[in-house]
């Protein structure tokens, strides 16, 4: 459908291929299954924060406010348990939905009702939803020993040989692949990003769509409070800091353009995978968390090079049959 | 006719002085395609010529190559008998080559002096900007070329099309420029202003400037150029003086068969009124807008541009609002607030900018199509696949379009063909009215006859279409009525009978009849 896309996602795999290949050369047990298992299920989070970054970012916005919504639901879900042991934990999932589309709504309201620039409305609602997680907790942990057992264990519970947790990401990769290819909001997403004013012009309501995108990445994150909180089993007002630029990193790297419109599904569960493997094997073969950083560094200037080479080809293309035809 | 200038393009012209830019052998291919096949091409200082041919008959590769964005791959180039290369269109600039383009390549937030000035700004002392002797030179300019009116301080966002084209030239004419290129510089002009660049053009040609001409309308080409020079996919098929040719005889050479009617026969029943707007005003735009629309009509509306024909479809179709007066639609008060709601209730407004306003570059050819219909395509919010292809096969079948797939990406689309796309994409949304905004503008002939043919075919069927244009013989050819306007008002609504092309120039200017 579309060639070139897709070429790229090829080449993310083959590139990630390669990363477990030359891991493995140091550290055999790498590339066994119940490694990969265990790596795909440390990238669960980051792989559902990836794709609510990515409509955002298909629209030509970007949602920066996502690790504090993150922090503050995470903080209002574990209060909640730590306070009401009985709430059940699947209304705890619901209300930690909630607490992030409420999150969502206000960045999406600002954006689409006062036409504020979007990094300018995240940049805000980033500091206040983390100072907001301070006036609610008081700046004071929720610890493991505040929470459930099942508040704690549903994640780790196994279904059919995998953690829960890894099914809630493979769930949710699923359901937003029938968004993106299968419904109208799906095309919506990427139309505007294309080409707002002719989306303007096909009855697409340019605001409301970019209203909903945040919606999406607001529940992602509220969702992410929860599994993130009965994850590490601590929450605190440093609860996902400066997490916000592993999501877009990983949404840079699946080959998500910045400029809006390109992108994809696979791209963004790749882009996570990628940043998973570089952070769950690099300490494993000793190399220090400084050159972790720096690869991960380079990744994402590497992906941006090739991505936009990838898109000037593409247009020449364009550009010459156009002529010829 | 001469028809040995044409077998052997090197005969010598009686009217030919040594041509100042020779093109000889030129071929240039790209994967796939052979773009131009040994093309040969000559300027003559203080002449125009006319390049003339269909969209992709490789008049743009030419331009390109002429101004150092494309190397050939076979072929010279020469100035003044010297051999030159073009590597870059930086050299090309350098050897006095500039072209100006159909949609002007300037800087729309530097002022009309930076704009000239851009590249070789003079310089003061100390290697600054000399902003007064710059604004001074940019005067000085403007006034040779009788363009004085333009304000050499004023951002170029600001001034209209016609007057950027004239920033466009004085650049040219600011770097002593020889050779002037003009890609469809016409396209988006108004009648008024078109004269006003045909006297720009006949200043040029006074000063010695060797010009090429690009433009689909004939009766531009005959009025202004000296020579011509006809493409045909990719070759050169005829060259020579437009006075020794036909009209007939340069379409038979661009599309290799005459073209005998443009404008197709039609017999469509108008009906009772389906549209009627009363009183439709806006605070900036226009005013006290009213006019019925007939089942089955062609409505035409002329006007020069800036009459705020675009304006009040926009209004009607719901992209702006109107700030009093009513739109009802069979027998209907309707208010649409926004695109959504027109389509809806059965409007469609196919807008001007082609590129900006209608397709989708960058999405596959049937999700263009589908992009208005998508909520009817869906199914408990899950979109029908098989559903939207189908509806694009039908519309990209009904009106001959082109292409290798339904998923081919519509950037890689002819003009032409991507102005189908974005017909069909509103057809497919099934409406009662359908608005066309310049709906042939910049298109090649064949592609033109087809969406004539293609409005015929749709008032036979019961709709109603409402056609703004700039181009009086398709406004005399396709209407049934034609409104005017002038300055944001109606002027005079004409019954297209015995319509003459003056009369509607006279009102739309404001000159008594």
């Amino acid at each position: 459908m579309k060639a070139l896309p897709r070429y790229r996602e090829v080449w993310l795999l083959a590139a990630i291929v390669v990363l477990i290949g030359l891991i493995s050369l140091r550290f055999p047990g790498f590339a066994n299954p119940a490694n990969l298992r265990q790596v795909f299920n440390d990238t669960s989070i980051l792989t559902i924060l990836a794709l609510g970054q990515m409509v955002v970012i298909l629209t030509r916005s970007i949602d920066l406010s996502m690790a504090s919504n993150l922090c503050f639901t995470g903080m209002v879900v574990a209060m909640l348990n730590a306070a009401h042991p009985a709430i059940p934990i699947p209304l705890l999932i619901v209300i930690a939905l909630l607490v992030g589309l409420v999150l969502g709504v206000i960045n999406g309201l600002l954006v689409w009702r006062l036409n504020i620039p979007s990094i300018v409305v995240t940049l805000g609602t980033l500091t206040i939803y983390r100072g907001a997680t301070f006036v609610i907790s008081g700046g004071a942990w929720v610890n493991a020993d505040q929470m459930s057992p099942e508040f704690i264990g549903l994640q780790r519970a196994a279904f059919l040989g995998i953690p829960v947790l890894s099914w809630i990401a493979i769930l949710v990769v699923a359901l937003f692949f029938l968004v993106m290819t299968r419904t109208a909001l799906g095309r919506s997403i990427y139309a505007i990003g294309v080409n707002p004013t002719a989306s303007v012009y096909a009855g697409i309501d340019v605001g409301r769509t970019k209203f909903i995108v945040f919606c999406i990445s607001g529940m992602a994150a509220g969702l992410c409070g929860y599994l993130w909180i009965s994850r590490y089993v601590i929450a605190s007002v440093e609860v996902a800091n400066g997490y916000e630029l592993n999501i877009i990193a990983a949404c840079v790297i699946g080959g998500i353009s910045i400029a809006g419109g390109i992108g994809s599904v696979g791209g963004a569960l790749l882009g996570a995978l990628f940043l998973g493997i570089i952070s769950n094997a690099l300490p494993v073969i000793n190399i220090s968390p400084f050159w972790q950083m720096a690869i991960s560094g380079s990744a994402i200037i590497l992906a941006v090079v090739l991505n936009a080479r990838g898109e000037r080809r593409q247009g020449r293309i364009i550009l010459k049959k156009a002529e010829a035809a | 006719m001469d028809t040995t200038a044409q077998l052997n393009p090197t005969t010598e012209q009686p009217l030919a002085p040594a041509p100042r830019l020779t093109l000889s052998g030129i071929s240039k291919s790209f994967p796939g395609v052979r773009a131009l096949h040994d093309v040969s091409l000559s300027l003559y200082p203080g002449q125009v010529t006319a390049l003339i041919g269909e969209n992709g008959a490789g008049k743009s590769t030419l331009v390109k190559i002429m101004t150092g964005i494309y190397q050939p791959d076979a072929g010279t180039i020469s100035i003044d008998g010297q051999a030159v290369t073009l590597p870059s269109a930086h050299a090309a600039f350098g050897h006095g080559i500039t072209a100006i383009h159909q949609e002007t390549v300037l800087f729309d937030d530097l002022t009309v002096a930076e704009n000239i000035f851009l590249g070789h700004a003079p310089r003061s002392r100390f290697g600054t900007i000399d902003w007064r002797t710059m604004r001074k030179n940019a005067r000085e300019v403007l006034n040779t070329m009788g363009a004085g009116h333009i304000d050499a301080d004023a951002r170029l966002k600001d001034l209209g099309i016609a007057n950027k084209h004239l920033v466009a030239v004085a650049r040219a004419m600011s770097i002593d420029a020889q050779i002037v290129i003009m890609d469809e510089p016409t396209a988006a002009l108004s009648l008024k202003e078109i004269e006003e660049l045909f006297l720009l053009i006949e200043f040029l040609k006074s000063e010695g400037k060797a010009i090429l001409f690009i433009s689909h309308k004939f009766d531009e080409i005959y009025r202004i150029a000296d020579r011509y020079t006809v493409f045909r996919d990719g070759e050169m098929v005829g060259e020579g003086l437009i006075r020794d040719a036909g009209q007939s005889q340069i379409v038979r050479m661009m599309v290799g068969r005459a073209v005998d009617h443009i404008f197709p026969q039609r017999k469509a029943e108008i009906g009772a009124p389906v549209l009627t707007v009363s009183g439709l005003s806006h605070p900036t735009e226009f005013d006290d807008i009213g006019f019925e629309l007939h089942k089955g009509e062609i409505l035409g509306f002329y006007g020069l541009v800036g009459a705020g024909r675009s304006e009040v479809m926009q209004a009607i179709s719901g992209i702006t609002r109107a700030s009093s007066g009513t739109i009802m639609l069979e027998g209907e008060q309707i208010v649409p607030k926004s695109a959504a709601d027109s389509i809806d209730a059965g409007i469609v407004y196919v807008p001007e900018e082609r590129g900006k306003q209608g397709v989708v570059i960058g999405l596959p050819i049937f999700q263009n199509i589908s992009l208005p219909s998508l909520k009817r395509m869906s199914k408990s919010g899950v979109l029908r696949l098989a559903e939207e292809f189908a509806l694009a096969r039908s519309y990209t079948e009904r009106l001959d379009l082109r292409a290798s797939s339904l998923s081919q990406d519509v950037g890689t689309l002819s003009g032409g063909n991507q102005q189908k796309i974005v017909i069909a994409k509103w057809l497919a949304t099934a409406p009662k009215v359908i608005i066309l905004d310049e709906p042939t503008k910049g298109i090649d002939i064949g592609s033109k006859a087809a969406v004539h043919g293609f409005m015929a075919e749709l008032v036979a069927q019961g709709l109603s279409v409402i056609m703004v244009s700039s181009e009086l013989p398709e406004i005399l050819g396709m209407s049934d009525r034609v409104v005017v306007m002038r300055e944001g008002r109606i002027a005079t609504v004409y019954d297209n009978k015995g319509l003459d092309a003056e009369t509607l120039v006279k009102t739309a200017a404001g000159i008594a009849a």
